[in-house]
């Protein structure tokens, strides 16, 4: 399979948008979503088939190009099962934005234009295997949001874009500085981007100490690492709903990768030596995050808090460096991704609906939207965990894999994340109880539910989470070898 | 044993779940009752026929009931070599299990055919039947500690999902959300629990884990030696685990939400909370009993105090209720207490023998099941006829009632442990084996005993005889066949439930065993149980003053009974003052102001800084002129000092 093709769809979507009129627009973004979704299943299909024959290298359908041999970095895409969970998340929230964003009234073309450009950056940076294109695409994950947010948002929205940007690219530079420094203190013949290539040298760690923490700091800022998640609650806040779904679904997963890919994987010693303040930050933000969430009154709020906490459960299984706390690491990316995304998308259905977003001024809500809150419910339930959704699998996966951990440290770390599913519990059944039930709170009573494309759209996430949530192996199986190489690595192997 | 036959038995109900969550509406409609009956009475056909092909053909083997496991599935597979499995674990327990759960749950569900006919969400009602059906009988036939965790989660989201059922009153809404937050924090503890478990004995797979645990070898004395606390991994491996079972089990202090759940629609309380979910920490300890009896560093003990101390309380608390489903709620709680404490009753040096505590605990687990489902749907026959759950707007509804009467007097003498119906015999096996093992604990179930006698007997009275009933109920009928035919049935069970050999099937190590009925022994509780008969029949059988003037006797110690104990109010004081004032309102305050505030001061910072240097960028040519004269000077100076010795 020629990974090009995943990158060139969106690119050729996007340019196929610009052309169109502002009618088609949305037909033509739904069209190439809908292409990408399947060359994504084409593309599962094509890796476990490759495996299946018992072709076991570690990176499949590998290509290179040069591309600035002078610098020293070339174009170089390849995929693992990690890139190919990640690739399926991206296709799955992209038509999934398309959708409830399909009655978009202000700018639609240039609106459809950017939610394809944000998957194409996705997309390229799921596959890249040279740190410079890599944190090219990045760069074109990032920008396209500062426009999301001071064009179509809502509320603060240009303190909001502004800060969401900056933070990002604070986030960024460290990672640009990190990725120099590196290149330029290695002796001119070693000099390379390539991360294959780096995964085989043996980085000094007199250099691993300090590239470490930059490049993990600043893919951690993407993934709300605190303290450096503030940015999330204003961004997602104001940002429209195919913005804030695409921001907590895929782009905070940009983060999570990088993390795991460019600095854990390349830095194992440097992984070592931070771990235990990665674990002392994740908790933080997994308890700390969670109670801040039974504070919000909003529902953007609420679930952009959630995010906070959801995600430290990625830095935590990183952290904890162990093979099964990884794997639930990226277990948790996907399902975040998906719920998240699934979460932001209703609370927009249901703001078209009531104008408002306080949960207080909202009851009742299952009696005249019944499609819609029962949607609720699930992504409710999905984020606290419930088996048989996605939650549960990607937080015992990371429980089981950090107990692995013998020292009272990592243990007590453990705990803690435990707790939140309390914690959790509590802030998500006061708000979708508040929401859904008690007495109506409603303009009218007549019924007001979920029109074709916003109940395709929550039907495509929702089936996404049952598939991992029910069916959790192919994910491993899928995701596990790729685990391996990286925890390989850290044992020093 | 066919694993299709039995796989049958949960997916039934399941699919039930699946046909009506989806097509309830728009296809199925009214008939939605029916399916669920339907696909529930052959999952019950079917479940009945294993259960007995188990118990009398296949199961015993040389004098013991085997242990199968005919179908396991991989689920999870951990990196470390923790496996989730799906399985199906066949055992006594388990077979016992699914004949209790499949016989209550076709008996609700045939019975709100009636009690739920003309509710909007009716499809609704039985598609969240089946959801709760298929995770019960999933509990139970767990084989994996993982896989029980699983479903475990899944009957507390649709005991959430029912008891929130009549969605529109805030009551509903807080008492679902109160059920669900209160078990899931005492899931938080089984969560740890098996976390510790299995990480000591490398397994997740419950006969494993058992016979790891249990028996003399490398895993139990490195479980016992390594220690944190003072305690060792398995004891807080057993409490943690404990805990989970205890809020499930609604024990103190746990129990708080048990009778809050009563906002479920009534036939809901019978199948959930009364007969199948709340047992299940009775049935977690019962599967784990080989650890928690012989190994647990005596942590058995404390399962036998909280049981019998939750056991007496609430049936104090039972005596002042005045809503009927709620002496009914705290009646559960009581009796639970009592399954609780008889499983405590070890004796010292059995080693895994025969013992009556646990046949007793799973005996009074089955007959309580089937009196008190019958208590409830009497119950929810009779809320159904006067349109209210207060004692006060009842009485007299023996001759309009005759035959939810006649059920009800049966299941009401049967949890007061009259011979010959089937709470005596059951009671009498957990008396028996306290009175062997811990005096102390006896006498305080002798007490409850009595206590539970009264509470039922003025609930039955206060319903059924007292005042005279009011001309304002315009029924002709007590129900329909639906609505009356489980009632029947469940009354039969009352009176034959007790007659089953229950030590020929279920024991501690799966060999059959011969109980005696000791007349003696059994004088001395019956005495006690008529004593607190005709004290309620002298309050309550007519109206008088008499029990008014004792609760005014009584001063502050009722008071405090009425309002249960002030429980309540302290969870509420700790949630509301702790976890909301003293941190979550910091933490978001926190996060607000001073980490975003620190984002926001960086900013300002910058802005501070390129103010100040702003005046450089002045476009006048003679102070650029003045700093390119510096700039040469100090380049000059750096080229020509840089080999001075200092630097």
């Amino acid at each position: 399979m020629n990974l090009i093709l995943i990158i060139l769809i969106p690119l050729l979507t996007g340019l196929a948008i610009l052309g169109l009129n502002e009618k088609h627009a949305r037909t033509a973004a739904l069209a190439g979503a809908l292409v990408q979704l399947v060359l994504a299943l084409v593309l599962y299909a094509a890796f476990t088939q490759e495996r299946s024959i018992g072709n076991v290298f570690p990176i499949l359908f590998e290509q290179q190009y040069q591309w600035f041999p002078s610098l020293g970095f070339s174009f170089h895409i390849g995929v693992d099962g990690i890139s190919i969970a990640m690739i399926l998340l991206t296709a799955f929230v992209v038509i999934a934005g398309v959708l409830v964003s399909w009655n978009m009234e202000k700018m639609k073309k240039e609106f459809f234009f950017f939610l394809t450009l944000l998957g194409f950056g996705a997309y390229g940076f799921f596959i890249s295997l040279d740190l410079m294109v890599m944190f090219f695409f990045l760069e074109i994950a990032v920008i396209p949001k500062y426009l999301f947010i001071s064009i179509w948002g809502s509320g603060n929205k240009d303190y909001s874009a502004n800060k969401l940007a900056l933070m990002l690219m604070g986030g960024s530079a460290l990672i640009l500085i990190a990725l120099l420094g590196m290149y330029f203190s290695m002796p001119p013949e070693l000099r390379t981007f390539d991360m294959p290539k780096l995964a085989e040298m043996n980085i000094p760690f007199s250099l691993q100490r300090w590239v470490f923490p930059l490049i993990f700091t600043g893919f951690g800022i993407f993934t709300a690492m605190f303290p450096f998640h503030t940015w999330v609650p204003d961004g997602h806040s104001s940002a429209p709903t195919a913005g804030s779904m695409f921001l907590a679904g895929i782009s905070m997963k940009l983060g999570g990768y990088g993390c795991l890919r460019a600095a854990t994987y390349l830095f194992p010693e440097g992984a070592h030596e931070y771990s235990s303040i990665i674990i002392i930050l994740a908790s933080i933000a997994i308890i700390y995050g969670a109670f801040a969430t039974m504070m919000q009154k909003d529902l953007k709020y609420i679930n952009a808090y959630s995010s906070i906490s959801h995600c430290g459960f990625v830095l935590l299984g990183i952290g904890m460096l162990t093979k099964t706390a990884i794997t639930g690491a990226v277990f948790q990316m996907v399902s975040h991704g998906l719920m998240t995304a699934l979460f932001f998308a209703i609370i927009g259905m249901v703001y078209e609906r009531t104008h408002t977003r306080m949960v207080a001024d909202m009851g009742g809500l299952l009696k005249v939207m019944p499609f819609i809150i029962t949607t609720l419910y699930i992504a409710g339930f999905a984020s606290l965990g419930l088996p048989g959704l996605s939650g549960f699998v990607a937080e015992m996966t990371v429980f089981v894999g950090s107990w692995e951990n013998q020292t009272f440290f990592h243990r007590a770390a453990t705990v803690i994340a435990c707790a939140s599913i309390v914690v959790t519990a509590v802030y998500i059944l006061r708000a979708v109880g508040q929401v859904s039930m008690g007495p109506l709170k409603y303009s009218s009573d007549q019924k007001d539910d979920g029109r074709w494309n916003e109940k395709w759209a929550a039907v495509i996430l929702i089936a996404g989470i049952l598939l991992m949530g029910l069916a959790p192996f192919w994910l491993n199986d899928l995701v596990s070898p790729g685990v391996e190489v990286i925890t390989n690595k850290l044992a020093g192997k | 044993m066919n694993p299709t036959n039995i796989l049958l038995i949960p997916l039934l109900p399941l699919l039930s779940f699946v046909l009506l969550g989806l097509f309830g509406k728009s296809f199925f409609k009214t008939k939605a009752g029916l399916v669920g009956c339907s696909l529930m009475l052959v999952s019950f056909i079917i479940a009945v026929v294993t259960a007995s092909s188990y118990f009398f053909s296949t199961g015993l083997q040389n004098g013991q009931y085997q242990q199968l496991k005919p179908f396991i599935m991989p689920w999870l597979k951990f990196a470390n070599g923790l496996v989730i499995e799906m399985g199906l674990l066949i055992d006594p327990l388990s077979m016992i299990m699914i004949f209790v759960v499949t016989f209550i749950s076709l008996m609700v569900h045939i019975f709100s055919l009636s009690y739920m006919k003309g509710e909007e969400r009716f499809h609704v009602y039985y598609a969240f039947l089946g959801l709760f059906t298929f995770s019960m009988l999933g509990l139970v036939l767990s084989s994996n500690i993982f896989q029980i965790y699983i479903f475990w989660e899944l009957v507390g989201v649709s005991s959430f999902l029912l008891i929130g059922f009549f969605y529109q009153k805030s009551s509903a809404l807080a008492a679902a959300k109160k059920a669900f937050i209160v078990t899931r924090f005492a899931d938080l503890g089984f969560l740890i629990g098996i976390l510790l478990l299995s990480a000591q004995a490398g397994t997740l797979d419950f006969l494993e884990l058992i016979s790891k645990l249990s028996t003399p070898g490398d895993t139990l004395t490195s479980a016992l030696a390594t220690t944190f606390m003072g305690f060792s991994a398995l004891s807080w491996g057993l409490a943690l685990v404990f805990m989970g079972a205890a809020g499930k089990s609604a024990m103190f202090p746990l129990h708080i939400w048990l009778p809050d759940a009563m906002e479920g629609p009534t036939p809901v309380s019978a199948l959930i909370h009364a007969a199948t979910m709340v047992v299940a920490g009775v049935f977690l300890v019962a599967r784990l009993y080989p650890v928690y009896a012989f190994s647990g560093a005596g942590f058995v003990h404390f399962i036998d105090d909280i049981g019998a101390f939750t056991a007496l309380f609430a049936a104090i608390i039972a005596c002042t209720q005045t809503d009927i489903k709620r002496v009914l709620a705290y009646s559960t709680i009581s009796q639970i207490g009592f399954m609780m404490f008889a499983l405590g009753q070890v004796p010292p040096e059995t080693n895994g023998a025969a013992n009556l505590g646990y046949t007793a605990s799973i005996f009074h687990l089955f007959t309580h099941a089937i009196f008190k489902a019958l208590l409830f749907l009497g119950a929810g026959a009779v809320i159904h006829y006067v349109h209210s759950n207060e004692m006060k707007d009842m009485g007299g509804l023996r001759k309009k009632m005759p035959v939810t009467h006649a059920m009800f007097l049966l299941a009401c003498l049967a949890i007061a442990g009259i011979p010959p119906f089937a709470g005596f015999f059951s009671k009498e096996e957990i008396l028996l084996a306290a009175w062997e093992n811990n005096p102390t604990i006896f006498w305080m179930a002798l007490v409850t005993s009595g206590l539970t006698a009264f509470y039922m007997f003025r609930l039955y009275f206060s319903i059924f005889w007292n005042k005279e009933p009011e001309g304002h109920h315009h029924h002709e009928k007590e129900g329909d066949i639906f609505l009356l035919a489980p009632l029947v049935i469940l009354g039969i069970g009352t009176v034959v439930a007790g007659f089953v050999p229950f030590s020929q099937l279920v024991s501690a190590d799966r060999k059959p065993f011969e109980t005696e009925l000791h007349l003696q022994f059994s004088i001395a509780p019956v005495v006690v149980g008529l004593t607190g008969i005709l004290l309620a029949s002298w309050m309550y059988r007519k109206h008088s003053a008499v029990p008014e003037n004792l609760a005014r006797n009584m001063g502050g110690f009722y008071k405090a009974a009425k309002n249960k104990f002030y429980i309540d109010e302290l969870w509420l004081g700790f949630t509301k003052g702790v976890l909301f004032n003293l941190i979550a309102k910091p933490a978001a305050w926190f996060d607000r102001n001073i980490v975003d505030g620190m984002v926001k001061a960086t900013g300002s910072g910058m802005e501070w800084i390129s103010y100040r240097i702003r005046g450089v960028q002045s476009g006048k040519v003679q102070q650029y002129g003045l700093f390119f004269l510096f700039g040469i000077i100090i380049i000059v100076s750096v080229y020509l000092f840089k080999n001075v010795p200092w630097r």
